[in-house]
């Protein structure tokens, strides 16, 4: 299957969705990320660099926590987001919904060596591509999954109406594409309302903005208000 | 019930809930979070909230609503089942009893990584003794003359004292270059074990090489004196990376009755901890190889002797350290 929405059931037995991320957004992500880290790296070369050999010794020390514990550090103290993931609006969980923990963070960024080789991350490619929750190696073992952090749009309230019965008994689902239909009509031009409304001519018997006007009615009557 | 009404009813409780979450959200500013008493009942609320997100759900209530409820469901779900962290008595365990009790219980995967390791090792540099051109068929000539004036028994810097500063040069260096070695060791696992085993071979051949060469050369006490002390926690912790590696690569050959992705899970978090173990026994080495073995002034014979002392110690540790405890 092709959708990338996944839902988790929780210990209480609802069903939670998530968005997975995939390798594209996710790649973007790393190339923020390194240029960071390059920054980073010259930054401390500069200042280091005034301390002679000590500061030599501890510019080896930075390198090495940089390439192997800076996801991990932000993953941990970032609500699972690197700043690339961030600006990206990913972030890391378990794939069970809850925030990753030091040991899932660390396997995953650990076998991250391995997911590049043999050039920009081909095995992770490769296995991101055969998974169908878009894991790499890293992910696989530490049991993690990335996804989008959503933000909820503007509560979009349907517009009040007078509320109208429809003419003709609707399925639960007929309703819902009519409520919703309701919540995005302020985003849509006159026209491309009026041709969505203009579908239904058969139930409205009427055309154009009377016919969105009848929609929007029979919404607020299916919302509930009497 | 219709939807406007449900929302009326329970908007105050999702509010409330939603106050909650912000002022544990470590991502808001501190001046911004709201201030929530912790009196309320939070798993009560939390569990009316799913309650909530189920008959949205059941009753096809709006997909706003819907969504909304989703993502609070969800960030309550992370707060409520947050692992808690490590704290220092998980550390002194670790170190007094779970480590080396897991090395001793892996002990199959010990000697093999051990034979992977020593075994071209010992090879090459016995080889190297027979026949002394062998050295060329591993390292290029200029590497080989490089180590053959680092540890000449002539040359002017040995048994003169280096500046502290390039001490810790190399301290730097030795943290940098050898567990990410130890890293790439484990991580090699996860290419069904192939990686690990070509790290475990190659480094093997290559300190062999080198050891081989310069004693045949008869620079053998240079040499010896000098590895001998960092070398019982460097090696031994290259050998438990590749252990580590290898559990990953038997996971993936011979997941048993598992899926092979729920094996390699369980494994990791076997292996992770043995790559904790790792980490600590190469920063001891890197010290010790910084600002011990370099040290020229102190004499072969006290190096060999702490080195044995060292070597003992690793042994003794993997074998009999936290064994009261496990029975």
């Amino acid at each position: 299957m092709l959708d990338t929405r996944r839902s988790i059931e929780t210990p209480e037995g609802v069903e939670l969705g998530l968005r997975l991320a995939g390798p594209v957004v996710r790649g973007y992500a790393w190339m923020i990320d390194l240029l960071i880290r390059f920054a980073v790296y010259i930054a401390l070369g500069t200042v280091f660099s005034i301390f002679g050999n000590f500061g030599q010794g501890l510019f080896f020390i930075a390198v090495f926590l940089m390439e192997w514990f800076y996801p991990v550090v932000f993953e941990l103290y970032n609500q699972g987001a690197t700043p690339g993931k961030r600006s990206m609006g990913i972030k890391v969980v378990h794939d069970d919904g809850t925030e990753v923990t030091l040991q899932s963070s660390l396997l995953r960024n650990l076998l991250r060596s391995v997911d590049f080789l043999p050039l920009f991350y081909g095995v992770g490619l490769m296995s991101m591509l055969f998974n169908r929750d878009f894991k790499r190696l890293g992910d696989i073992t530490a049991g993690t999954i990335v996804v989008y952090q959503d933000k909820l749009a503007e509560a979009s309230d349907i517009v009040k109406m007078a509320p109208r019965t429809p003419p003709v008994s609707l399925t639960p689902i007929e309703q819902k594409a009519m409520i919703q239909y309701a919540e995005r009509v302020k985003l849509f031009t006159p026209q491309r309302s009026s041709e969505l409304a203009n579908i239904l001519e058969e139930v409205t018997q009427e055309k154009d903005e009377k016919s969105v006007n009848s929609l929007l009615q029979y919404a607020n009557w299916m919302m509930g208000r009497r | 019930m219709n939807q406007d009404s449900f929302t009326e009813k329970y908007q105050p409780q999702w509010k409330e809930f939603e106050r909650w979450l912000d002022s544990k959200d470590r991502e808001i500013p501190k001046d911004r979070r709201p201030l929530s008493s912790d009196s309320v009942d939070i798993p009560h609320m939390y569990r009316q909230l799913c309650h909530h997100l189920s008959l949205a759900q059941s009753r096809n209530y709006s997909a706003h609503l819907i969504e909304y409820l989703n993502q609070l469901t969800l960030r309550g779900h992370q707060h409520l089942y947050r692992a808690k962290s490590n704290t220092l008595s998980g550390f002194i365990n670790f170190v007094f009893y779970e480590f080396p009790s897991l090395i001793r219980k892996e002990w199959r995967l010990f000697w093999l990584a051990t034979l992977l390791f020593y075994g071209p090792l010992f090879g090459i540099g016995f080889a190297i003794q027979e026949n002394p051109e062998l050295v060329y068929s591993i390292m290029p000539p200029e590497q080989v003359s490089e180590f053959r004036s680092m540890y000449d028994p002539e040359a002017k810097h040995i048994g003169t004292e280096r500046a502290s500063d390039d001490d810790f040069y190399m301290f730097g260096f030795y943290i940098y270059n050898n567990i990410s070695v130890g890293f790439r060791t484990f991580a090699g696992g996860m290419l069904f074990g192939l990686g690990s085993i070509f790290f475990l071979v190659y480094n093997g051949l290559a300190i062999g090489a080198v050891a081989g060469h310069l004693i045949q050369i008869g620079y053998s006490e240079t040499f010896l004196s000098f590895v001998i002390g960092h070398g019982s926690f460097e090696l031994t912790a290259i050998i438990i990376a590749g252990m580590a590696g290898l559990k990953l690569g038997f996971a993936m050959i011979r997941p048993g009755l598992l899926s092979r992705s729920e094996a390699l899970k369980r494994a990791g978090k076997v292996s992770l901890k043995m790559v904790y173990g790792v980490i600590l026994m190469l920063v001891i080495a890197a010290f010790l190889e910084a600002f011990w073995s370099s040290k020229g002034s102190i004499s072969p014979d006290i190096k060999y002797i702490v080195g044995y002392f060292l070597w003992g110690f690793v042994g003794i540790y993997l074998l009999f350290i936290g064994r009261r405890r496990a029975d």
